[in-house]
């Protein structure tokens, strides 16, 4: 099948790749551009590993496909630390050891981010029901939840 | 060594700093088994049958082969002939023989130059079949009129007469059983049952694998054990070990599922077709559920002898597991650990190894000792409410202590149930008052832990720092308890420890991280090496001072003369005799390699709060407690991890997880959309209390953590769900259309 060339801007760069009109964004971020941050736990939606926000909206990297990145703005897990500061929910995630393999973890800090930024101050079910789409087999969640409440609770105190 | 010998003051050890990998694991930067990449790579893809049990008749792949850009095709015939023992049943699990055994076994494989064009090739490979029967239900492969899925299988332990699936019989106990059940008050027997779940990780196999013509080889691939994929692999492609080296990339969880091969040697088979290109295959979810280890199901009848003051006076388990087409069921491990908490004079235990059209099972998180607990601690909480007994205080007056012999025969060393029970006893969760619909369940649950091979080496750098190599993948946090014991030992900085997990040709052969043994294995094993290199670092001191190696002792981070006869000199710090180790000698390092003695077993207790919607016949759990003995926690935070993560595993095997079947034999929930594992809103916090009955075989008083917290929540949560409801499920899992058809049925 022809390729399809696709200009985007991925973590605020510029990005050029050929995508197979078949493949999936997340395909594309990790096979063409190189970003291997995002991963596929299921490619059926159902895992959330995958999360990315695409224009500002958290989705399913393994959902869309690669070619409608077209012109939109993307941004992964590579890009959440910013001028090499961690952001508070991945430190709070080491600090919390809210991580034990870590493969849930890229899908489950971008889309604790887009939550925060939603609703600064939320409660242990808001964050419970915001993560239901992202599968963490290692923690059971527990640390998970605290770690996200305790980011929430610094970045509402830097505010 | 006593217990009160063990130290029990320490710098780091029982701290929580942040875990080595953490800074990579949370940028995205940490590279897992789908994450490399290779010069002129292919993917490769797998064709799989679609029958759960059929003969082969033919494997045509000349289409497939006609696409631009396919580069190799494997089937049975590109692999050696004449494999025996497990080492057959590896490879016939790899690729199919003469039949398929199971909805999604392998029958080919094909290299292409991009996954979607290997993917294409693969469903254009025409494999032609002729259905036979199948078998999947354990109670019916065991029947003696059952499809036969193997002839020959059996071992010698299989008496004559057997139905034709068993292929493995145990039979093994103590005491006078029936003079046992005559001494009790009160005998029941019950039948259980448990379904098929799998370790649900959430990354799914994935390698590279590169073999050339001359036989040599390299593989990366997201594993629990690099030597066990070297092993296996070269079994069943007949390769020369020391030829293969095997990389370990980071690993997206395992729970026992990454102990062995599913397509790895195809990779390499692909590769060596294809010219030697590497090959990197990456299974999907619906390959991952299709056809790599789940765990067994069971169907259990146990017999218990009780009196009326709670003493246990005999006990029999007869359990039925199939483990998929090939032998390897966990029947034995669920046997040992099923009475495995209580000191019982009389047990007999019977077991069967079923043969079945499902995928070889693997391990997942204490093989068998969930299912085991399923049936034992559920008819032990079925007899204290007959007898009105309280089911805490019987499982006290029932605990097993050090010097008892085990119900599988070992004698326990030093054991922490006891600790583990009053600790549990004294819980505030326990006094918190329950509601209408709402119950309250606890069990206990046991693992026996695990030392095997271990290999570490231990190098001082020029700066006094120390690098740690060692061959057990980091799962959940070992390099974080691995380089805290091991600064602890040399009396340096944590973050001046780096431990790296090395691929097959750095140390000798290590067992993968399985039986909760990184943390006691490679630590133990580091502790002995640092310990090495200690001695060293005193001999040079002791060289330069001109005095006795025997005169110099390490004190925090220094050799120094050990007391005042020794002579006069100012403590030498680890970083001076590195900074001059070139000239004094050379390189200081320290290695140690056994199977290292004094594992100790962990027993926990779970208690669990849970609410039954009457409508809806709904659990949820409101409460949930894990208290367990960890002998030391190294990094409590990363043993409250283990806790929890078992907990979650237990309570989706309990009230939701198993594998569905169709008459046709395929199984229908592919995709975790269907095969649901528990999500955040579906579990409260997880409370956790770790018990510390430091263990006299490990240096720090380890013991393995990672298992035992799988096996209390199946039955902890059915008792609730009888406290909560009054109706007993005796079938997991218990998913709200049985409890309602069962509170239906009470009325
Ligand atoms: S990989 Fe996209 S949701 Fe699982
Ligand atoms: S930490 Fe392993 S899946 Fe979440």
């Amino acid at each position: 099948m022809s390729r399809i060339h696709v200009t985007t801007t991925v973590n605020g760069d510029t990005v050029e790749f050929l995508a197979d009109p078949r493949e999936t964004l997340l395909d594309c971020l990790r096979d063409h551009v190189g970003l291997t941050g995002s991963k596929e736990g299921c490619g059926t939606g159902d895992c959330g590993a995958c999360s990315v926000r695409l224009d500002g909206t958290l989705v399913c990297s393994c959902l869309v496909l690669g070619v409608e990145a077209q012109g939109r703005t993307v941004e992964t897990i590579e890009g959440m630390a910013t001028g090499g500061e961690l952001h508070p929910l991945q430190r709070k995630f080491i600090e919390h050891a809210a991580l034990q393999c870590g493969f849930c973890t890229p899908g489950i800090l971008v889309a604790a981010k887009a939550l925060l930024e939603k609703n600064a101050n939320p409660t242990d079910t808001e964050i419970r029901y915001w993560l239901a789409g992202n599968l963490c087999r290692c923690t059971g969640y527990d640390k998970i939840i605290r770690a996200v409440q305790d980011a929430a609770a610094e970045m509402r105190g830097a505010a | 060594m006593p217990k009160d010998e063990l130290k029990a003051e320490f710098r780091l050890v029982g701290t929580r700093p942040n875990r080595p990998d953490g800074l990579d694991k949370v940028t995205g930067r940490a590279r897992y088994g789908a994450d490399a990449t290779l010069p002129g790579m292919l993917w490769g893809a797998v064709v799989r049958s679609p029958h759960a049990h059929a003969k082969i008749v033919k494997i045509d792949a000349s289409k497939a082969l006609a696409l631009d850009g396919v580069k190799a095709v494997v089937t049975r015939a590109d692999l050696p002939t004449g494999l025996t023992g497990e080492d057959w049943n590896l490879q016939e699990n790899t690729l199919a023989g003469e039949k398929a055994l199971y909805d999604g076994h392998a029958v080919a494989a094909v290299a292409a130059t991009s996954r979607l064009l290997a993917e294409e090739a693969a469903r254009l490979v025409e494999v032609t079949y002729e259905v036979l029967p199948h078998v999947i239900d354990v109670d019916d492969a065991i029947r003696p009129d059952a499809p036969v899925i193997r002839e020959g299988a059996a071992d010698a332990s299989v008496p004559p007469g057997m139905p034709p699936n068993v292929v493995r019989y145990l039979d093994f106990g103590r005491g006078d059983i029936d003079a046992g059940f005559a001494a009790a008050d009160l005998v029941r027997e019950q039948t259980y049952k448990t379904e098929a779940t799998h370790q649900g990780y959430i990354e799914p196999h994935a390698c590279v694998g590169q073999l050339g013509a001359d036989g040599k080889g390299e593989m990366w691939v997201c594993t629990q054990g690099q030597w066990y994929i070297r092993k296996m692999c070269s079994a069943v492609l007949g390769l020369e070990a020391a030829q293969l080296r095997v990389t370990p990339s980071e690993i997206g969880g395992g729970f026992g599922g990454k102990t062995t091969i599913f397509m790895e040697p195809l990779s390499l088979a692909l590769s060596r077709k294809a010219g030697g290109r590497p090959v990197k295959i990456v299974m999907s979810r619906s390959e991952v559920l299709r056809a790599t280890g789940p765990t067994a199901s069971a169907s259990m009848d146990v017999k218990i002898g009780m009196k009326k003051d709670g003493t246990i006076t005999a006990g029999r388990a007869e359990f039925r597991m199939q483990g998929g087409a090939f032998p390897g069921s966990p029947v034995a491990e669920g046997l040992y650990c099923a009475f495995a908490p209580y000191a019982i004079p009389a047990l007999q235990h019977i077991g069967y190894d079923v043969l079945a059209n499902r995928p070889k099972c693997a391990a997942y998180r204490a093989p068998g000792s969930p299912m085991g607990a399923f049936a034992v601690e559920s008819l032990i909480d079925e007899m204290c409410r007959e007898l009105g007994l309280d089911p805490m205080a019987v499982r006290l007056k029932n605990a097993v202590r050090e010097g008892d012999t085990a119900s599988y025969g070992a004698t326990f060393g030093s054991i922490g149930l006891i600790e583990t029970l009053e600790a549990t006893a004294a819980h505030p969760n326990l006094a918190v008052p329950l509601g209408p619909n709402q119950g309250r369940g606890i069990a206990s649950g046991f693992w026996f832990n695990h030392a095997g091979e271990t290999s570490v080496t231990l190098a001082i750098g020029e700066d006094g720092t120390a690098t740690v190599s060692v061959g057990t993948p980091d799962i959940g946090g070992s390099r974080a308890s691995i380089a805290l014991m091991t600064a602890e030992t040399l009396g340096i900085r944590y973050e001046d420890v780096r431990v790296n997990i090395v691929e097959t040709g750095a140390l000798g052969v290590n067992e993968p991280t399985h039986g909760s043994r990184a943390t006691f294995a490679s630590g133990k094993a580091a502790v002995i090496a640092a310990e090495a290199a200690i001695r060293e670092m005193c001999n040079r001191a002791a060289a330069e001072w001109g005095i006795e190696p025997e005169a110099v002792e390490w004190v925090q981070g220094a050799a120094q003369p050990a007391g005042p006869n020794a002579g006069k000199f100012p403590p030498m710090s680890i970083a001076e005799i590195a900074s001059k180790m070139g000239g004094t000698g050379g390189p200081i390092s320290g290695h140690h390699e056994s199977v290292p003695d004094g594992f100790g077993a962990s027993f926990g207790a779970h208690v669990v709060d849970v609410e039954v919607d009457p409508e809806t016949g709904r659990t949820t759990v409101l409460r949930y407690l894990v208290v367990q003995d960890a002998g030391r926690a190294i990094h409590p935070a990363y043993v409250e991890g283990q806790y929890q993560g078992g907990a979650a595993q237990g309570i989706g095997w309990a009230l939701n997880e198993e594998y569905i079947y169709g008459k046709d034999g395929r199984l229908q929930n592919t995709v975790f959309l269907d095969y649901r594992i528990p999500v955040a809103s579906d579990l409260p916090p997880i409370d956790t209390v770790i018990v510390e009955v430091p263990n006299p075989g490990h240096p720090y008083g380890v013991r393995g953590v990672g298992e035992t917290g799988i096996t209390p929540p199946l039955p902890a949560i059915a008792n609730a769900i009888h406290a909560a409801t009054g109706v007993r499920l005796r079938h997991l899992p218990m998913t709200p259309p049985k409890i309602l058809a069962a509170m239906k049925t009470k009325g």
